[in-house]
């Protein structure tokens, strides 16, 4: 356990350096020159010039790499051009409140796509199955923009229930704060939802088909414990793969989700960047998401091993087989 | 009533897959005494396993059904009571043990765990109470240091040693009655008789009785004193396993013994078997299920199918020519190839 988590951390550093690199590039590619899209419209050239000359714009771009490397080295993401703070603090203010979405979103999935799928299995070829199967199918092809703008019409504009856009503060009560949160959730949970009932249901079809469901039952044991103890251990290992690789997307930000609903979460902060040319912000929030899906990987490969004891972490075969 | 354990009349087992009805099992009746052990043999598809498994009702619910016949087992109906009343049956008066150890134990869980599991399904009692209970099982098997191996998982043992698990979890709550599906096909030879051994052992201790199913008569002359023949979903030949191997007297009986190895053999003939394959039970059989591969079928045998007739000396048979006056002379390698052209 212990050399797999030392070999992961390892692997950390390339993975990194990769995405530092390849985000360095592609924000340089933007068209625009940031100085004069933050100065705006009204700015005199002799302005623009000097404020990118003093942005370090006008160095030659291997330059610009090589201090944005060694600013990295040194953990320094560096001071954001529009809003004029260190990243960092942007980050630490912004990824609280994707965390807060995320979190909500991936329980809904969980708490109604997992049983809907294990259901699905349990009565397969019924009209259960079928109806699961189908709303699952309309759920991982639903595009996410025209979802959320449905979802603000009906509860927000016709029925008036919801508000439609922003966050609400825990000072104003937990419903003010619950009531903010339940459309962006409800609308970037439903593709995660109907994933995971798609995975579970088919992950439980083939653990049902086992030699050892029979041997179970063959034991008297009850319907439910063959189901639920028997079957659903053994099917939860792609499940959590989903699940990891889910969290780990919702962690980095709901690009459309933050922006129809203008939650004031990491999508919304790289969108705004990206406006601006704010090319410190979108490079550390970048690199911040990046560590936060190898993080997720890791922690969803320590879980393999609680649910599979055949899983060996350090390598080789598992045991006598 | 007082000896009798298990009755089996008349049972019929059907699968449906699409407007295709197969027939599986076709009234096939027989009875159990209690200590007794009985085997039933066949190849593949005669629908051994089904019968089997239709006692303890875990043929599949999506697709395959009893549709005629009772099992009673101590003065029940099996096919009658309701799903709760069949959970406490199972596991519990009837337990199971299958043909692949390594597919039939759970991987994730460990073995204590499965065994404390079943104890507890059936017994009110504690958790240590059954761990206890568990580790006495793990011994009884001959599994060493049960104190070390209860917190293991199935992978971490050889293939002999989940079959003994297997047979500890069955023993469990001392059931009247153990169904064995092919309980050796997946070991190695030598590990086989272990467990042969280990099981008739057991039986002696415990006084339960035993359904070995196989297609191995070798098995079968180890550890049954009675011996069913299966073909085609149905029972051709019952005796004592001593008159099967002294009186055979279906034709296809013949071909199995036959198909046997024997010591005497000379080790460069080639293996008897027998030509052709089974009847295809989506289709209804006409006439006796052998006809096709037998050496000695005659017209009436393409006509009728021969019911299973009781013989004076508890021997039954089902073939046209071994009832009452009519006998068959058996034929030297009548299923050696080149020897039998079918009719």
């Amino acid at each position: 356990m212990r050399t797999f988590l030392l070999k992961r951390s390892l692997q950390l550093i390339p993975t990194l350096f990769v995405v530092a690199v390849i985000v360095f590039f592609i924000t340089r590619m933007l068209p625009g020159n940031p100085a004069a899209v933050m100065l705006g419209p009204q700015a005199s050239a002799e302005d623009i010039a000097a404020y990118a000359e003093r942005l370090g714009l006008n160095d030659p771009i291997y330059q610009q790499f090589f201090d944005y490397l060694i600013n990295l080295v040194k953990f320094d993401f560096g001071n954001s051009l529009s809003y004029n703070q260190p990243i960092v603090n942007l980050i630490m203010e912004r990824f609280p409140n994707t965390v807060i979405l995320a979190v909500s979103a991936l329980l809904i999935a969980i708490i109604v796509g997992v049983p809907a799928g294990i259901l699905a299995a349990k009565k397969q070829n019924t009209i259960i199955d079928y109806l699961v199967t189908t709303l699952s199918l309309v759920g991982v092809s639903m595009p996410i923009f025209w979802l959320g703008v449905m979802l603000v019409l009906a509860f927000s504009v016709n029925l008036g229930w919801l508000p439609s856009t922003g966050m609400g503060s825990l000072d104003n009560g937990l419903w003010a704060f619950i009531r903010h949160l339940i459309l962006p959730s409800l609308a970037l949970a439903t593709i995660p939802t109907a994933q995971f009932a798609r995975v579970i249901r088919s992950s439980m079809l083939e653990t049902l088909s086992n030699d050892y469901i029979k041997a179970a039952r063959s034991k008297g044991l009850k319907e439910t414990f063959v189901i639920y103890k028997h079957a659903l251990k053994n099917a939860l290992t792609p499940l959590l793969t989903v699940i990891g690789l889910q969290f780990s997307n919702l962690l980095g930000g709901a690009v459309l989700t933050e922006t129809i609903f203008s939650w004031p979460g990491m999508g919304l902060l790289i969108v705004n960047a990206i406006d601006k040319r704010d090319f410190v912000v979108v490079q550390g929030s970048v690199i911040f998401i990046a560590i936060i899906y190898v993080v997720i990987n890791l922690i969803v490969d320590v879980l393999y091993k609680v649910v599979n004891p055949k899983v060996n972490l350090d390598g080789g075969s598992g045991g006598a087989n | 009533m007082s000896d009798q354990l298990l009755t089996v009349n008349n049972l019929s087992v059907a699968f449906q897959s699409g407007s295709i009805t197969t027939k599986a099992v076709n009234g096939v009746s027989f009875s159990l005494n209690k200590q007794e052990s009985i085997g039933i043999v066949g190849e593949s598809g005669s629908g051994k396993s089904v019968t089997a498994t239709s006692i303890l009702r875990l043929i599949p619910r999506s697709f395959a059904k009893i549709t005629s016949g009772e099992i009673i087992f101590q003065g029940r109906d099996l096919i009658k009571l309701s799903a709760g009343q069949m959970r406490k049956v199972r596991g519990n008066d009837i337990s199971m043990i299958f043909q692949d150890p390594s597919t039939s134990l759970n991987p994730v869980f460990t073995v204590g765990n499965q065994l404390v599991e079943t104890i507890r399904a059936h017994r009110k009692i504690s958790k240590k109470a059954a761990k206890q209970r568990a580790l006495e099982l793990l011994d009884l098997v001959g599994i060493p240091a049960p104190d070390k191996r209860i917190t293991m998982y199935p992978h971490e043992f050889s293939g002999g040693m989940r079959q003994r698990v297997m047979i500890a979890i069955a023993l469990a709550c001392d059931p009247q009655l153990l169904i064995a599906d092919e309980p050796t096909t997946a070991l190695d030879v030598t590990v086989q008789a272990q467990i042969l051994n280990l099981m008739k052992d057991l039986q002696e201790q415990l006084g339960m009785a035993i359904i070995m199913i196989t297609h191995d008569l070798g098995v079968v002359w180890e550890t049954c004193e009675q011996v069913l023949v299966m073909y085609a979903g149905r029972i051709v030949e019952s005796a004592t396993v001593k008159e099967l191997y002294q009186r055979p007297l279906h034709p296809y009986t013949w071909g199995l013994l036959d198909s046997q190895i024997t010591e005497s053999q000379d080790s460069d003939a080639p293996l008897s078997s027998i030509p052709g394959s089974p009847p295809d039970l989506s289709y209804e059989v006409t006439g006796c299920p052998f006809v096709e591969r037998c050496p000695y079928a005659e017209a009436i045998c393409h006509q009728e199918t021969p019911p299973l007739q009781q013989l004076a000396d508890g021997h039954a048979v089902a073939c046209h020519f071994q009832t009452g006056s009519n006998t068959l002379e058996r034929k030297e390698h009548a299923y050696r190839e080149g020897t039998f052209t079918r009719s």
